[in-house]
C-alpha cells in the first residue's frame, strides 16, 4: 500500500550500531508535557510537587503560549517540608483540598513527581490513593513522575498516559485504541479517515474528558501516534491489549503505512482503503513537494530532544530529499522504532543519549545544512552560521497525518528559506 | 508547601547563571538534573544571546543516585575546565543536588584545578533568583578583588548589571555617560562583560555605582568595608533621581556636579498641555523594589499621576518599599503570589498598571493598560533600539513608554464626552493600538442597551444596526448638531438618540442634545 514510495532501503538503520552517549544532556524534563496535556485533557489539573525550579521550568516553557490561570501549578516544597515527611503529606492534603475547593470543575488530578519529591522519597502513589478515596467519585487522583532524573521531555506524557492505563475499565470489545495527545484538528482528521474505512468505534487515549474514557482488554488493538509512548505501550500490553507496529504517521508515507497497518488488522478492503486515502494522499504529496523544495539535496543533523527524531529523519530523507548526517534520540525503544529505522537508509550516525559538548563538536564538523535542536542551542548555533530548527515546535504544532504533511516539511524549510532571503549580515 | 501558579523569580541558581552568563572567562559547574538545562533558553531565547551560557550541568539521573553522583560532578568539573579553560570557576548545586548533599564545594577543592574555584551555597528552598545573583556576585568579588592603588583619575565601578536584567545593557551606556560628564572614568563594569581578571582590578576604582541593589548590594557593602570604596545609594531612574545621583557622586568624589540636560525632554513633555490628561491618573506599581521605588517618584512628581497602590515581589527590598508606601500613603504589597497581586490590582481599580510582564497579563485580563517597568523579563524587554531606564535618555524613554498604553489628550476628552458609546468608550483602548477593542460590559446601573458582540474598532463599521430610530430631530437641534466637529458628530447623534429613547422622548430639541451631553460627560 505504500506503492508510490521508493522501496525500503536494502540496508536500513535497524541494525546500525548505536552510538551511546552519557554526558551532559541538554533536554527538558518530563514536566514539560504538562504544557500540552493540560490543554488536551480539559477536566484535568496537574499539580507538580517540586521546587521553585520546577515552577520556573513550566513557566519558561509555557510562558510564551498561555497566561491565564492554567490548569497546572506547583506545590513548592519549602524548608519545613524537607524536615519531616509526615508533614509533607499533610501539607499536600491541605494544598489539594484548597485547590479542589477553588476549582470544582476538576475531575482528575495528577500529582506529578519531580526530582526533589523523588529524592526525598515523598510517596505520591499513596497520597493519590488516599485522595482518590477522599474525593471519589467526583475527582480521580493519579500520580506519575515527570522528574528530570527519571524522564526526558516527552516521556512525561508517556508517564502520564501510562498512569491512566491501570485505572481504565475493562472491556472485551474488539476495539481500536489510538494513543497520544494530539491537537484536536489532527485527532479529528484521523478519526475521519479511520471512520471512513468503517472502523468503529475509535477509542482514544487520552480523551478530552474523563467521562468519555473507554475500557481496554484482550481484544483491544492499539496504535501509538507518538514514538515516545513506550511505557504506555508496555502498560497496555500488560492489560492484554495488542500493539500494531508501523512507521509513525508523519508525511504521506508514514501516514499511509500507519493507516494501512490498522486497515489490515480490521480487514478493510483494499479498494476502500484506496478510496479513502487517495485524495488526501495526493494533497499531502503536493504540499510536501512544494514545501520541501528548499530541503531537497540538503543535509540534516538531529540533536536528541523529543524522540520524534527517527521518524522525522525517515520523513525528511524519503519524502523531502534530505540526507541525514546524525540522528540523535534520547532513547530508542526497539519494538516501537524498528519500522521507522528500517525505512531510514543506512548512513547517518544513530545516537542515543547525549554528551552535548561532544555532539556539538560532531555537528560543527559535519556542517549540516539544517540542525534540529533545542531552544538552548538554536541561537548560539545560528550565530556560528548554522541554520537551525527548534525541536520543541515539532511537539507543539499539528504535524501528524496527511493534511499536516506539508506544514511539517514547511517547519523544516522555513529556516532555510529565511536564511536565503536575508541580505543583511549580523554586525557582531 | 506553597501553591504556585506563576513565579516572579526563578530559583537562586538561575541568579547565579545570570551572573555567570553576563561575565566572560568564568565557568559555572552546576550539579543538577537534565531538566534544569531549560534555564539556557532564558538567555539564548529571551535575551537572544548568541552564546550558550557558560554552564556545565552534571545532569545526574535516578540510576546515579547513591552511587556515583559525586564522581559525575568531579568529571564534569574537570571536563569543563579542560574544554573551556576559564580564568575562574564557580560551582554549586541546584535544588535537587542540594538534597543529595554531594558537597560540590568540598569536591572541587580536592581537585586541585589551576584556577580559582569559588563555591556557592545557595539555599534553594529558602531563597530566590535575586538573592542567588547577589550572593554569587558577592562571592566572586570577595574571592578575586583585592585592595590596590587607586587609578590616578577618578574612576568608578558600575556594579549590578547582569544577563537577563531589565534594560541593563543600555543603562550601562547611560550611566557611563553621566559619569563622563563629570570627568569620571569607568574602571570595571561587573558582572556584565567582566572577566575574573577584571574583577581582580576592581579595587582600583575610587567608588562604586550600585546600579541595582537587587544583584550587587552584598558586593557593594563588602567592597565598602574591605576595599574602602563608598557606593552610591541613589539609583538614577527618573529626572529627580538622576539629579540626586549626580549630586551624590559629586559629594563622594569632591568633583563639581555636572549634568548635561540638553537631551532631557521629560519635564517639558510632562508640562506641555497635551499632558494635562495625565493629571491624577490612578496608577498601581508592582515589580522589583528598586524599579518600583524609582517609578513611584516619577509617577507622582514627574508625570502627575496618583499612586493608588504599590509593592514588590522581592522580600529583600521590603523595607524600602514599606518606606515608600508610607510616604505615598498607600499600603505596601510585599508578595510573590501572582494571584494576590491580581486581587490587589482588581481592588485598587487603577487606570494604569506599571508592572512586570506578569502584570501586563493581569492588565490584559482586567482591561487596564500596563507599561512594563521591571524584571522578570520577556523577549520584548530586549528591544533592538537603545532603550535605557537610567539617566537622561532613560527619563525620556520612560515618558514615552508610560504614555504609550494610554489614550491621548483629545481622544480622551472625546471618550469622556461620549463615554457610553459602544465602540468609542474608555475601555476600548487607545486608537493607536491594534487588536480587538473591548466592548463595554453592561453594568446594572448604566441605562440603555449595551452591545453584546465584540467589534473590531479598526474594521468597517455598521452604524445603528441594532437600534431602530423612531426619534425625530427638530431643525434647531439638527443645526446645533452640525456645529459639533464632524469626527464626533456620529457619536453625538447616537448618544443623543439613545438618551432620548431611554426617556421616551420622541422629538430631540437643542435642550435634549445638551441634556444628553451633560448626562454622558463626567
Ligand atoms: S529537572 Fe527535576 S528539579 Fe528540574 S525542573 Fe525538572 S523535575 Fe524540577
Amino acid at each position: 500500500m505504500t506503492d508510490r514510495f521508493p522501496p525500503p532501503p536494502a540496508n536500513g538503520c535497524a541494525n546500525t550500531p548505536v552510538l551511546k552517549e552519557r554526558g551532559q544532556h541538554e533536554v527538558f524534563c518530563g514536566l514539560t508535557g504538562i504544557i500540552w496535556l493540560h490543554r488536551k485533557m480539559q477536566d484535568a489539573f496537574f499539580l507538580v510537587v517540586g521546587s521553585r525550579t520546577c515552577a520556573h521550568l513550566l513557566q519558561s516553557a509555557a510562558g510564551v503560549m498561555i497566561f491565564a490561570e492554567p490548569r497546572f501549578a506547583t506545590a513548592v516544597l519549602e524548608e519545613t517540608d524537607l524536615a519531616g515527611l509526615a508533614d509533607a503529606q499533610t501539607e499536600l492534603d491541605r494544598v489539594v483540598r484548597d485547590l479542589l475547593a477553588r476549582r470544582p470543575d476538576i475531575k482528575q488530578l495528577f500529582l506529578v513527581g519531580s526530582c526533589p519529591s523523588e529524592v526525598i522519597k515523598l510517596d505520591l502513589a499513596t497520597a493519590a490513593e488516599r485522595m482518590s478515596a477522599e474525593f471519589a467519585p467526583h475527582v480521580r487522583v493519579l500520580n506519575y513522575s515527570g522528574s528530570g532524573i527519571e524522564t526526558t521531555f516527552t516521556q512525561g506524557e508517556d508517564a502520564c498516559l501510562a498512569a491512566m492505563v491501570p485505572v481504565l475499565p475493562k472491556t472485551d470489545a474488539r476495539e481500536l485504541l489510538v494513543v497520544g495527545a494530539l491537537p484536536d484538528v489532527v485527532e479529528e482528521q484521523a478519526r475521519g479517515l479511520l471512520g471512513d474505512m468503517g472502523i468503529c468505534p475509535i477509542r482514544w487515549l487520552p480523551e478530552t474528558d474523563r467521562l468519555s474514557e473507554v475500557g481496554i482488554g484482550a481484544n483491544t488493538v492499539f496504535a501509538l501516534t507518538q514514538p515516545f509512548l513506550t511505557e504506555t505501550h508496555d502498560a497496555l500490553i500488560r492489560r492484554g491489549a495488542r500493539p500494531l507496529h508501523a512507521p509513525f504517521p508523519f508525511g504521506e508515507e508514514g501516514t499511509t503505512a500507519w493507516l494501512s497497518a490498522i486497515a489490515r488488522e480490521f480487514g478493510v478492503p483494499q479498494e476502500t482503503f484506496q478510496a479513502v486515502t487517495e485524495r488526501p494522499r495526493a494533497r499531502a504529496r503536493k504540499a510536501v513537494a512544494q514545501a520541501s523544495e528548499a530541503l531537497n539535496g540538503r543535509s540534516v543533523f538531529f540533536f536528541p530532544d523529543s524522540q520524534l527524531e527517527i521518524p522525522l529523519a525517515r520523513f525528511l530523507t524519503r519524502e523531502c530529499g534530505m540526507t541525514a548526517l546524525e540522528v540523535g534520540a534520547p532513547f530508542i525503544h526497539r519494538a516501537v522504532m524498528t519500522p521507522d529505522l528500517e525505512l531510514l537508509a543506512e548512513g547517518p550516525v544513530i545516537a542515543e543519549g547525549q554528551d552535548v559538548d561532544r555532539q556539538l563538536d560532531r555537528c560543527r564538523a559535519a556542517a549540516p545544512d539544517l540542525t534540529v535542536c533545542g531552544l538552548g542551542l538554536a541561537n548560539p548555533l545560528e550565530a556560528e552560521g548554522l541554520t537551525t530548527k527548534w525541536a520543541i515546535e515539532l511537539v507543539f504544532s499539528p504535524v501528524h497525518f496527511y493534511e499536516q504533511a506539508g506544514d511539517l516539511a514547511g517547519l523544516f524549510s522555513r529556516p532555510l528559506r529565511r536564511r536565503s532571503l536575508l541580505r543583511v549580515e549580523a554586525a557582531e | 508547601m506553597k501553591l504556585t501558579v506563576w513565579t516572579y523569580e526563578g530559583p537562586p541558581h538561575v541568579g547565579a547563571m545570570r551572573v555567570a552568563t553576563a561575565m566572560k572567562g568564568l565557568h559555572y559547574v552546576l550539579h543538577a538534573p537534565q531538566g534544569d538545562t531549560y534555564a539556557d533558553l532564558l538567555f539564548t531565547m529571551i535575551e537572544r544571546r548568541n552564546h550558550r551560557p557558560p554552564v556545565t550541568y552534571t545532569t545526574f539521573q535516578a540510576r546515579d543516585l547513591g552511587s556515583d553522583t559525586a564522581y559525575l560532578f568531579k568529571d564534569a568539573c574537570q571536563a569543563a575546565y579542560d574544554r573551556f579553560k576559564p580564568q575562574a570557576m564557580i560551582v554549586g548545586a541546584s535544588c535537587t543536588a542540594e538534597l543529595i548533599q554531594d558537597d560540590p564545594a568540598g569536591l572541587s577543592e580536592t581537585m586541585g584545578l589551576p584556577v580559582p574555584v569559588i563555591p556557592l551555597e545557595l539555599p534553594s528552598y529558602q531563597r530566590k533568583e535575586n538573592y542567588g545573583a547577589d550572593e554569587t556576585f558577592y562571592r566572586i568579588v570577595r574571592a578575586l578583588a583585592k585592595p590596590m592603588a587607586r587609578t590616578t583619575h577618578v574612576t568608578a565601578n558600575l556594579i549590578g548589571p547582569t544577563a537577563l536584567g531589565f534594560r541593563h545593557r543600555d543603562d550601562i551606556t547611560e550611566v557611563t555617560a553621566l559619569l563622563a560628564d563629570m570627568g569620571i572614568g569607568v574602571n570595571v563594569v561587573a558582572p556584565y562583560g567582566a572577566s575574573p581578571e577584571n574583577i581582580a582590578r576592581m579595587g582600583a576604582a575610587h567608588f562604586n555605582v550600585l546600579m541595582y541593589p537587587e544583584t550587587a548590594e552584598a558586593a557593594a557593602r563588602w567592597m565598602e568595608k574591605e576595599l574602602d570604596q563608598p557606593f552610591t545609594k541613589t539609583v538614577p531612574i527618573g529626572v529627580g533621581a538622576t539629579r540626586d545621583f549626580v549630586a551624590e557622586v559629586a559629594q563622594i568624589t569632591g568633583l563639581a556636579p555636572a549634568l548635561d540636560e540638553d537631551r532631557l525632554r521629560l519635564p517639558w513633555y510632562s508640562a506641555s498641555v497635551d499632558s494635562t490628561y495625565l493629571t491624577g491618573k490612578r496608577v498601581f506599581l508592582f515589580g522589583d523594589g528598586t524599579h518600583v521605588a524609582a517609578a513611584a517618584r516619577i509617577a507622582r512628581d514627574e508625570m502627575g499621576f496618583e499612586v493608588v497602590g504599590l509593592g514588590c515581589y522581592n522580600r529583600e527590598q521590603a523595607r524600602l518599599i514599606r518606606t515608600v508606601a508610607k510616604d505615598f500613603g498607600v499600603p505596601a504589597l510585599i508578595t510573590d503570589d501572582y494571584l494576590e497581586v491580581e486581587r490587589a490590582i482588581e481592588d485598587a481599580a487603577p487606570e494604569m498598571i506599571l508592572g512586570t510582564q506578569m502584570e501586563r497579563h493581569i492588565g490584559k485580563r482586567l482591561g487596564i493598560p500596563c507599561a512594563v517597568i521591571s524584571a522578570p523579563v520577556h523577549v520584548q524587554d530586549f528591544p533592538a533600539r537603545y532603550s535605557p531606564q537610567m539617566g537622561i535618555e532613560g527619563a525620556n524613554v520612560i515618558f514615552d513608554t508610560w504614555v504609550h498604553p494610554l489614550v491621548m489628550g483629545l481622544e480622551e476628552h472625546l471618550l469622556t464626552m461620549f463615554r457610553e458609546d459602544f465602540e468609542f468608550h474608555d475601555e476600548a483602548g487607545a486608537s493607536h493600538h491594534g487588536g480587538k477593542a473591548k466592548v463595554r460590559v453592561a453594568v446594572a446601573d448604566v441605562e440603555g442597551p449595551a452591545p453584546q458582540t465584540p467589534r473590531d474598532i479598526s474594521g468597517p463599521k455598521k452604524q445603528g444596526a441594532e437600534t431602530t430610530i423612531e426619534v425625530v430631530w427638530l431643525p434647531a437641534a439638527e443645526r446645533e448638531l452640525k456645529k459639533i466637529p464632524f469626527f464626533v458628530r456620529g457619536k453625538a447623534r447616537r448618544n443623543t438618540e439613545s438618551f432620548a429613547t431611554e426617556r421616551g422622548v420622541s422629538e430631540i430639541s437643542v435642550d435634549t442634545l445638551y441634556e444628553a451631553k451633560a448626562h454622558y460627560a463626567r
